[in-house]
C-alpha cells in the first residue's frame, strides 16, 4: 500500500483494520495459551486425583504390618512380604542381565561395529523390540524359559524376561550418551598409546556412565511395574512364603536356590488384590498402588536429576 | 616429480638393545591383540542377543500357532465371531477379541490425540522456557507410572464416576478402560509430537513471524504441517501402545470375550484374553494354551504393522530435515 | 613439477624419522604424494601450506591416527630412528607407534577427568602403578608444560574448569608424561587467543631439548618463530623443505614464494 495513491484517511482505516486484525489473532492466540495450561493443568489434576485418591484409601493401610506381613485372606491383616521381597530379587535378575547385555551392546553398536548388513539387522530389532507389548514377551518367556529351559514359574524367569524386555531401553540410553562424546576425546586417549579396550573402558564407559545410568534407572522403573509378562508366565498370586535366602549356610556362601523358587512380585500382588470382590482389599490394592507409584516415580526422578545434573557438568 | 634431495643420509641404525627388545614387544602386541579381539566379540554376542530375542519370539509364537491352525482352519479363526475355546463347543474366531481391542483403542485415541497434539503444540510453540523445563520431566514422569495403576484407577475411580453419569454402565465397560489407556498414553504422544515440532528449523518459524504471523499462525500454518509426518508417526506409535497395552484393559474391560463396538459394554481384548488364560491352569500343549501363543502372532503382528508404519513416517520426516 | 635442489648437506646432523615415498589414500583419493621428508632430532619442524593440502594428513601418519577410520591405505614408509622400524607398515602396532609418538591436538581435548589424572592417562595405559612414580612423571610433565606453577595447588580439581590455553597446556603435559621420542602439534594455537598462543609457541621452542618436534600450522609467522627448518605442502604434494630462514627468506619454488607472500592460501 503506497501512500501516493491513497489519501490519508484511507491509510489511517487500512491501518486501523490492520490492528483490528492483529488484535483478533492474539486473541486467538491467547484462547490457544489458555488451551494449553488447561490441557497441562488437567493432566497434573488427573494425576492429583489419581494419587490422591490412592493416598486417602490406601494410606491408612500402611503400616510397618503391612510390609512385614504375608498375604492373607483377610484383608485387615494382608501384606506385602512376598511381594517385595519377590520384586528386589526379580529386579536384581534382571539388573544383572539387562545391565552387562545392553551395556556391551550400546558400546559395540557405538564404538566397534562396522557399516555392514549385521549392524543394520542389530539396529532395526532394537528399534523393533522397543515397540513390541510387553506380553508378548511374557509369551517368549512361557515358551522358552518356561518350558524349553525348565526354568518354571521362577525368580530367574520372571528376571530373564524382565531383562529382555528393558533391553532395547539400556541399549538405546547407551548409544545417545556415547554419541555425545566428542570424536577428539577419543582421538586424544589413542594418542597416548591406548588400547581400543583402554580407550573404552577408561574414557566411554566413564563419561557415557549418567546417561547409562539414566537409561538403566527409567528400565528397571518400568520393569518394576510390568504386570502382564510376569502374569503370562504363570506367576502364582497367593505366595505365603519367602524364597530361600540367597545367603547360604556357612559352607556355601552363596546360595542360588531362591533363583528357582516360586515368587510373587508387587504389581502381581496388586492385581490380585484389584480383582477380589470385597471391598476391604481394594484398601490392600491402594496400598501397594502407592508404594509402586512412589517407587517408579521416585527410580524417573532420580533419572531426571542425573540426566540434567550431569548435563550442566560437562560441556564437550 | 623428482624427489628432494636430503642432505640426511640414511641412517639404518638398530642397535643391540632394541634387537633384544623386539621379541619381548612382539609377544606384549600379540596378547594385547588377542585380549582386544575377545573383547570386541563379547560385545557382538551382546548386540546380538537382541536379534536372538527377536528370532526367538517369532520362532515361538510361529511354532506354537502352527499347531493350532492344525486344529483350527485359518478360515474360522479370521470369520467366525465368537471366541470360546475352553468351551465344549468351542470357537475361535479372533474377530470376537478384535472388537474389543479395536473399541478400546479407537476410545483411548480420542483422548490422547486431541490431548497429546495441544500440548504438544503448547509446549513447543508457546510455553515460556520455566514452563516447558518443569512440564516436560512431569509428563515423562507420568508415563512411568506403572500401567497396573491405570487400571486400578480406571476400574475404581473412572467407572464409578461414569456410573454416577450413566446408571446403566456395567462395572466392567471399555469405555473407562479407554479413556484411562488414553490418559496414559497422552504423555507418549505429546513427547513424540514436540520432538518433531522442535525439529522444525528456525529458520522456517523466523520466515513466518518476519510475515507478521502470530504464534498460533505460525505454528497451526507452518511448524505443524511441516512436522505433519512427524505427527503422523507419534499417533502410529500411540495406536501400537494402545493395542499391546493389557493390565488396564484387563482389569477395567473385563476378560470375557464379546463381539460388539460398544464402548459401554464389557469385551476382552487380545491381550486380556492372553492374561485371563494364564490366570488359569491349563496345561502345556492343550488346544487352550496353543491359542494364547495364535492370539499372540496376531497382536505382534498388528503391532509390527504399526510400528513399521510409524518408523518410515518418522524416518521420512527426519530425512526433510 | 620439479623442486630446486638447494639443499647442502649437513652431515653432523642426526635423523629422528624420515618419510620415503610416502602416499596416503582415503579410498581412492590420493591425499598425499610421494613424500619424502627427514625429521631432524630435537628440532621443531613445521609443515606450512594452504588448508587442505594435506599437512595435517601428514602429521597424523606419524601416530597412525588414520587408522582409527576405515577405508585408508598408506604407501611407503616413514622410518623412526634409531631402531629404523617402518611406523606406517601394517605389522606395526599402530597402538606402539602412539605410545613413541605423542600428539596434541588442534582444540584442547582434556578428558573429563582431574588435572592430575589427565596427566597420569598415558602412564595407567601403560601399565604404571607406581604412585610416587606417578607423582614425579606428572609434576615434571607439568613443570616442562609450564603449567605447574598455576595448577600445583588444585590438581584434583576438574581439567575442564581450566582456561583454553591452560587446557592446550595440559594436553602438551599429558603428552609429555611418557617421554615420547617425538611431540606432533597439530594447530595447536587455532583455537587459543594471542597471549595464550605466545605461551605455547615459547613452550614449543623450549620443548625441543627433549623431544623431536613436528608442527603443522596454518600461521605462517608462527613458523617462522619456532621451527629450525619449515616444510610447504600444496595439494598432497612437498613442494620445498628448507631451512626456516632459507624458506621465508629465498625459497627456491615459485609456488611457495607466492604462498609466503600472501598470494594465495
Amino acid at each position: 500500500m503506497s501512500p501516493q495513491s491513497h489519501p490519508t484517511t484511507t491509510n489511517d482505516a487500512a491501518v486501523n483494520e490492520i490492528r483490528r486484525l492483529i488484535a483478533r489473532h492474539k486473541t486467538w492466540d491467547g484462547l490457544f495459551g489458555l488451551l494449553g495450561i488447561v490441557t497441562l493443568l488437567s493432566a497434573l489434576l488427573v494425576f492429583a486425583t489419581l494419587f490422591g485418591q490412592m493416598l486417602v484409601n490406601g494410606l491408612p493401610h500402611l503400616s510397618w504390618e503391612f510390609f512385614t506381613s504375608f498375604p492373607s485372606r483377610r484383608a485387615a491383616s494382608a501384606g506385602i512380604l512376598s511381594a517385595w521381597v519377590g520384586t528386589v530379587l526379580v529386579m536384581l535378575v534382571t539388573t544383572l542381565v539387562a545391565v552387562p547385555l545392553g551395556v556391551g551392546a550400546g558400546i559395540y553398536l557405538e564404538e566397534y561395529a562396522a557399516r555392514n548388513l549385521l549392524t543394520d539387522i542389530i539396529e532395526i530389532n532394537v528399534t523393533n523390540l522397543a515397540g513390541v507389548p510387553s506380553i508378548i514377551y511374557g509369551l517368549l518367556a512361557l515358551g522358552l524359559f518356561v518350558y524349553q529351559f525348565g526354568l518354571g514359574q521362577s525368580i530367574a524367569a520372571a528376571g530373564l524376561t524382565l531383562a529382555l524386555l528393558i533391553l532395547p531401553v539400556v541399549i538405546v540410553a547407551t548409544r545417545e550418551a556415547i554419541r555425545t562424546i566428542p570424536q577428539n576425546i577419543r582421538e586424544g586417549a589413542y594418542a597416548c598409546g591406548a588400547t581400543k579396550w583402554q580407550m573404552v573402558a577408561h574414557h566411554i564407559i566413564p563419561y557415557s556412565l549418567p546417561g547409562i545410568m539414566t537409561g538403566v534407572i527409567i528400565g528397571l522403573a518400568r520393569a518394576i511395574g510390568e504386570t502382564a509378562p510376569i502374569i503370562t508366565i504363570g506367576a502364582l498370586t497367593f505366595i505365603a512364603f519367602l524364597p530361600p535366602s540367597p545367603f547360604g549356610d556357612a559352607e556355601h556362601l552363596l546360595s542360588f536356590e531362591w533363583l528357582l523358587a516360586p515368587f510373587t512380585v508387587m504389581p502381581i500382588q496388586m492385581f490380585n488384590w484389584i480383582s477380589r470382590p470385597e471391598e476391604a482389599f481394594q484398601a490392600n490394592a491402594a496400598a501397594a498402588g502407592l508404594i509402586l507409584v512412589v517407587m517408579t516415580l521416585s527410580m524417573n526422578a532420580i533419572a531426571i536429576w542425573i540426566r540434567h545434573h550431569f548435563r550442566k557438568k560437562i560441556k564437550w | 616429480m623428482s624427489s628432494i634431495s636430503l642432505k640426511y643420509p640414511p641412517q639404518p641404525v638398530v642397535t643391540a638393545a632394541t634387537t633384544v627388545q623386539r621379541p619381548v614387544k612382539v609377544a606384549a602386541n600379540l596378547r594385547r591383540r588377542l585380549t582386544e579381539r575377545s573383547i570386541e566379540t563379547l560385545l557382538l554376542l551382546a548386540a546380538l542377543v537382541s536379534v536372538f530375542t527377536t528370532l526367538a519370539i517369532v520362532a515361538i509364537l510361529v511354532w506354537e500357532s502352527i499347531v493350532f491352525f492344525r486344529t483350527v482352519p485359518l478360515l474360522d479363526f479370521l470369520t467366525d465371531t465368537q471366541w470360546t475355546p475352553l468351551f465344549d463347543d468351542a470357537h475361535f474366531g479372533i474377530i470376537a477379541l478384535l472388537s474389543g481391542t479395536l473399541t478400546t483403542t479407537l476410545v483411548a485415541l480420542l483422548v490422547a490425540i486431541p490431548f497429546g497434539t495441544v500440548l504438544a503444540i503448547y509446549l513447543s510453540e508457546f510455553a515460556p522456557f520455566r514452563v516447558r523445563e518443569l512440564a516436560k520431566p512431569f509428563l515423562e514422569m507420568l508415563g512411568g507410572v506403572p500401567t497396573i495403576v491405570y487400571g486400578y484407577f480406571a476400574l475404581l475411580f473412572v467407572t464409578p464416576l461414569l456410573q454416577k453419569i450413566h446408571p446403566g454402565l456395567p462395572g466392567f465397560n471399555m469405555l473407562a478402560a479407554g479413556l484411562v489407556m488414553g490418559i496414559m498414553i497422552v504423555p507418549y504422544v505429546s513427547s513424540l509430537s514436540e520432538d518433531a515440532m522442535r525439529a522444525v528449523p528456525m529458520n522456517m518459524r523466523e520466515a513466518s513471524y518476519a510475515m507478521g504471523a502470530t504464534r498460533l499462525q505460525t505454528a497451526l500454518f507452518v511448524v505443524t504441517p511441516a512436522a505433519l509426518s512427524g505427527l503422523a508417526s507419534s499417533y502410529i506409535l500411540g495406536i501400537s501402545r494402545a493395542v499391546g497395552e493389557t493390565m488396564v484393559v484387563a482389569i477395567a474391560a473385563g476378560m470375557q470375550p464379546n463381539f460388539t463396538f460398544n464402548p459401554a459394554e464389557p469385551a476382552a481384548t487380545i491381550t486380556a484374553y492372553i492374561v485371563q488364560v494364564a490366570l488359569g491352569d491349563l496345561p502345556h500343549g492343550s488346544i487352550g494354551y496353543q491359542t494364547i501363543f495364535a492370539a499372540g502372532l496376531t497382536l505382534l503382528l498388528i503391532t509390527l504393522l504399526f510400528n513399521i508404519i510409524g518408523h518410515l513416517l518418522r524416518r521420512r520426516f527426519r530425512e526433510a530435515y | 613439477m620439479s623442486i630446486a635442489n638447494t639443499l647442502t648437506a649437513k652431515p653432523t646432523a642426526e635423523l629422528k624419522a624420515r618419510a620415503n615415498a610416502l602416499n596416503f589414500y582415503y579410498g581412492n583419493f590420493q591425499a598425499l604424494k610421494n613424500i619424502d621428508f627427514p625429521v631432524e632430532k630435537n628440532q621443531v619442524t613445521a609443515l606450512i601450506g594452504p588448508s587442505g593440502c594435506g599437512k595435517s594428513t601428514f602429521l597424523r601418519c606419524f601416530n597412525r591416527m588414520h587408522d582409527l577410520y576405515p577405508n585408508m591405505r598408506y604407501e611407503g614408509e616413514i622410518l623412526l630412528y634409531p631402531d629404523g622400524v617402518n611406523i606406517v607398515d601394517r605389522q606395526v602396532d599402530p597402538i606402539e607407534v602412539r605410545m613413541r609418538i605423542s600428539m596434541v591436538f588442534q582444540k584442547p581435548n582434556p578428558f573429563p577427568k582431574s588435572i592430575y589424572e589427565n596427566v597420569a592417562y598415558g602412564l595407567r595405559v601403560r601399565g604404571v602403578r607406581n604412585r610416587s612414580l606417578i607423582d614425579e612423571k606428572v609434576e615434571e610433565a607439568l613443570r616442562a608444560a609450564a603449567l605447574w606453577g598455576e595448577v600445583k595447588d588444585r590438581l584434583g580439581d576438574l581439567a575442564f574448569n581450566l582456561s583454553g590455553g591452560q587446557q592446550q597446556r595440559l594436553c602438551i603435559a599429558r603428552a609429555l608424561a611418557t617421554d615420547p621420542e617425538m611431540l606432533l602439534f597439530d594447530e595447536p594455537t587455532s583455537a587459543l587467543d594471542p597471549i595464550a598462543t605466545a605461551k605455547i609457541e615459547e613452550l614449543v621452542s623450549e620443548l625441543k631439548e627433549r623431544v623431536t618436534i613436528l608442527i603443522v600450522t596454518h600461521n605462517m609467522q608462527q613458523a617462522a618463530r619456532v621451527s629450525a627448518y619449515t616444510a610447504f605442502m600444496y595439494i598432497g604434494e612437498l613442494i620445498e623443505f628448507d631451512d626456516t630462514k632459507k624458506i621465508f627468506t629465498n625459497p627456491s619454488s615459485k609456488l611457495t614464494e607466492e604462498y609466503i607472500t600472501g598470494r594465495f592460501g
